[in-house]
């Protein structure tokens, strides 16, 4: 970074979540400080609440048709377009890790597997139907054919460690299949997502199909639980907030499913894969009939 | 011409023979070699229960005692926990290929033993022997047989991914299709190298506790497969054991919630097949006669005990008319009474606590404002009877368009448009099937792919097999039975 001018003062941005292709404030107006690793101020940010959580649903709704029609190839060219945003812009989430505290190498080794994962699942969007998908010998004279549909809105609780390279690995996966997804980003270290949300705004990805809000879990996680329109729950989450968001799924039949790499585990190969695509589709069987 | 039947409200073309001839009673005579006594099936033997308690199962076609079940307690539950468990090791180490010889054994003597378990089976549960007989019996055969075949092929099932049994699995099944539950949930599990607990539901022990014996004589190893028989206290104890592995659950959305509950703040892996309110939608370009059969299949097949039924019509506008009037026609042939004759379409209502609930449900219907119709018809005096009942004038909030009844009870309502036809039909918190008939082909895709449930049926209605993986969106359920994508739920990806 070239020295400030002197006596210049630096302008300060103030971080919006970004819902249905939006920046907006929390509708409540309340904000929680954040302060960088040498515990300096840093920025005041949303403060979202279950009220914010249910628009960015609707939002996430109203986008999940368009994004489901969208074809494999096209969703595929959109992942890869977002990892070369990211790759083009790494250095400056690398910048805001390392100032919440990550170490320099951890935080470009992140961005690089971070980019190289949205590659992999970009890989996957026309290929994963092949592998969950099968055409079934039935006994009777009907084609019988087992399809993949995605869930629908699909609720993703990031991890605080590491916060952008667990929310990218668990968002790729399941927005691949055509779900969208509200997010929940780090509550620990919530801004690199917040500048994730403007790359996303700047990519190909339509409005909606990703959105992530900033907050206290113990706010929101209830929320998360009990949506009866998210029709699953993704989530890093330790295990009071595990059994919480099972007694609330259960209302409404919502599938759970948990993130358990932990620290070094989200770096690696085993981190990514067809498994967390097929954790967030349906199958659909069709007996067609054969002749008439 | 002489004394058509006073029930008759005249004649009417196409009914003539309904009205003329009496059948003539065709009972199924096959020996069902039952009983009188069944005990709890735990480490490859037939045990008294530690819980020192029996309860009796009824034919519900005419409230006799068929035999006394034991009662498992959560002693006798642990025990068969302990058993399985301590079948385990051997059973998953064992090659594929025997592990398959075994499910190939059983599969042949359930086919041996056919006409024995259908006449039991409609015995303990009511059913059409027809259905027992033709459905029920060769379909558990045929899940036995195609997932043998699975068990030495377990490296194809899970591309990059190394497929191992999780160990002892907790199974609790309904008393609908008892045997072919039993089946759906067993074979699977076993071919994967699983060991397995199981309920079967308290009104349909005995078929299970039957198959107990196929068990021994397949000489399958001591503890791999156990029953332990009783009500929802000792399904409550199967599904919430601490050493299962993972739970599977055939049964009502309600008591899927509870134990969804029951096992928050564990990991437990889980398999939920649920309840449903499916639409089968007649477009005006269908081949009527024929959607018509699959239409009474579709609700009646079974006494309308069936998850996936088609219990709400949605017709087209224009072939309204006809295709209700068909209807009514043919319901009044359908007969309803001894599920052991051979004739019979629709046998006894399960137990008593299920006629009632149809009872309430339909009650319902009427103080709604819906329109009831019932063909004449004599129930029999004695056991749990109910008549084809087909409702019109139903709206989407009426509650017989809404809950479940699990009965032979039709909600009819009309569409206009195909996007009506959709929202319609998608407009339940179930998802588990579909029906669609029509004669084009791109609708039928068309509807598929916005249709939410797990199944689509197109001009067809209730058909099932190994190969073809069912289950639920929504609040029907989560995991499939059947095919590949069945078995992997009874696997650990490593």
């Amino acid at each position: 970074m070239s020295p400030p001018s002197p006596g210049r003062i630096p302008v300060t941005k103030t971080p919006k979540v970004y819902v249905g292709g939006a920046f907006v404030r929390s509708e409540s107006a309340r904000t929680f400080k954040v302060s960088d690793a040498t515990g300096a101020f840093f920025a005041n940010i949303p403060q979202c609440t279950r009220k914010d959580l249910r628009n960015a649903v609707e939002a996430a709704a109203k986008a999940g048709p368009g994004w489901a029609r969208r074809s494999p190839y096209n969703r595929a060219q959109i992942l890869y377009r977002l990892a070369e945003m990211l790759e083009a812009r790494s250095g400056e989430l690398v910048t805001s890790l390392v100032r919440f505290g990550a170490r320099e190498a951890d935080a470009a080794r992140g961005m690089a597997v971070g980019v190289d994962r949205l590659i992999h699942y970009a890989g996957w969007a026309d290929k994963y139907e092949q592998l969950l998908g099968s055409v079934n010998p039935v006994a009777s004279a009907h084609f019988n054919f087992t399809v993949t549909e995605p869930m629908g809105v699909v609720g993703v609780i990031a991890p605080d460690s590491p916060p952008l390279l667990g929310l990218l690995s668990m968002l790729a996966p399941v927005i691949a299949s055509g779900n969208t997804v509200v997010a929940l980003a780090s509550e620990k270290v919530p801004y690199p997502a917040i500048l994730l949300g403007e790359m996303l705004a700047t990519s190909d990805l339509p409005g909606g199909v990703v959105n992530i809000l900033t907050g206290f879990r113990r706010e929101l996680v209830p929320t998360f639980a009990t949506h009866a329109h998210l029709r699953a729950v993704y989530a890093a989450a330790g295990a009071d907030e595990r059994k919480a968001l099972r007694l609330g799924a259960a209302a409404s039949v919502k599938r759970v499913r948990f993130a358990d790499w932990s620290g070094k585990e989200w770096f690696s190969d085993s981190a990514q894969g067809l498994g967390p695509i097929r954790d967030f589709v349906e199958l659909k069987t069709t007996w067609h009939p054969i002749g008439s | 011409m002489p004394s058509a039947r006073k029930t008759s409200s005249g004649p009417r073309s196409g009914l003539i023979f309904g009205d003329l001839w009496e059948f003539d009673p065709a009972p199924e005579t096959a020996d069902p070699k039952l009983k009188a006594r069944y005990d709890l099936f735990i480490g490859g033997r037939f045990v008294r229960p530690r819980s020192g308690r029996t309860f009796d199962s009824i034919n519900p076609a005419n409230e006799a005692k068929l035999a006394e079940i034991a009662l498992a307690g959560p002693a006798d539950v642990d025990a068969a926990y302990r058993s399985a468990a301590d079948a385990f090791k051997a059973w998953a180490a064992l090659p594929g290929r025997e592990r398959g010889k075994y499910l190939y054994r059983i599969a042949r003597l359930l086919q041996d033993r056919a006409r024995e378990f259908a006449v039991a089976e409609t015995l303990d549960g009511g059913k059409p022997i027809r259905e027992s007989r033709d459905f029920d019996v060769p379909m558990a055969a045929a899940h036995f047989f195609y997932h043998a075949g699975w068990a030495d092929k377990l490296e194809y099932v899970a591309p990059g991914r190394i497929a191992r049994p999780l160990g002892v699995v907790g199974q609790v099944i309904p008393w609908n299709f008892p045997l072919l539950m039993l089946a759906w949930k067993l074979a699977p599990a076993l071919a994967m190298g699983n060991c397995v607990v199981l309920k079967p539901a308290e009104t349909t022990s005995i078929t299970a506790l039957k198959f107990a014996e196929i068990l021994q004589d397949a000489e399958l190893p001591a503890g791999v497969v156990n029953f332990v028989t009783g009500a929802g206290e000792t399904g409550a104890a199967v599904m919430g054991h601490p050493s299962a592995a993972k739970v599977a659950f055939t049964g009502s959305t309600e008591v899927g919630k509870a134990i969804m509950r029951q096992l928050a703040g564990t990991d437990r892996k889980m398999t939920m097949e649920l309840g449903g309110k499916a639409a089968n939608i007649v477009f005006d370009d269908a081949p009527i006669d024929q959607a018509v059969e699959g239409i009474v299949n579709g609700i009646f097949f079974n006494q309308g005990h069936v998850c996936c039924a088609g219990s709400r019509l949605l017709v087209h506008e224009p072939v309204a008319g006809q295709v209700i009037s068909k209807l009514r026609n043919r319901i009044r042939v359908l007969r309803v009474g001894d599920p052991l004759d051979k004739n019979t379409d629709l046998g006894a209502i399960n137990s008593r606590e299920q006629l009632g609930r149809i009872r309430r449900l339909v009650a319902s219907g009427v103080r709604e404002g819906a329109l009831m119709y019932q063909p004449p018809c004599r129930l029999p005096e004695r056991g749990y009877y109910f008549p084809p009942t087909l409702f019109t004038r139903v709206t989407q909030s009426h509650r017989i368009a809404r809950e479940e009844i699990f009965g032979p009870v039709l909600s009819i309502l009309t569409f206009r448009t195909v996007d009506e036809a959709i929202e319609k039909a998608n407009n339940t918190p179930y998802g588990l099937s579909a029906g669609v008939w029509t004669d084009k082909g791109s609708r039928i895709l068309r509807m598929s792919t916005e249709l939410k449930a797990g199944v689509v049926w197109a001009n067809t209605f209730n058909k099932f097999d190994p190969s073809s993986p069912f289950g639920g969106y929504r609040e029907s359920g989560f995991g499939r039975e059947g095919g590949r994508q069945g078995l992997l739920d009874y696997a650990h990806l490593a």
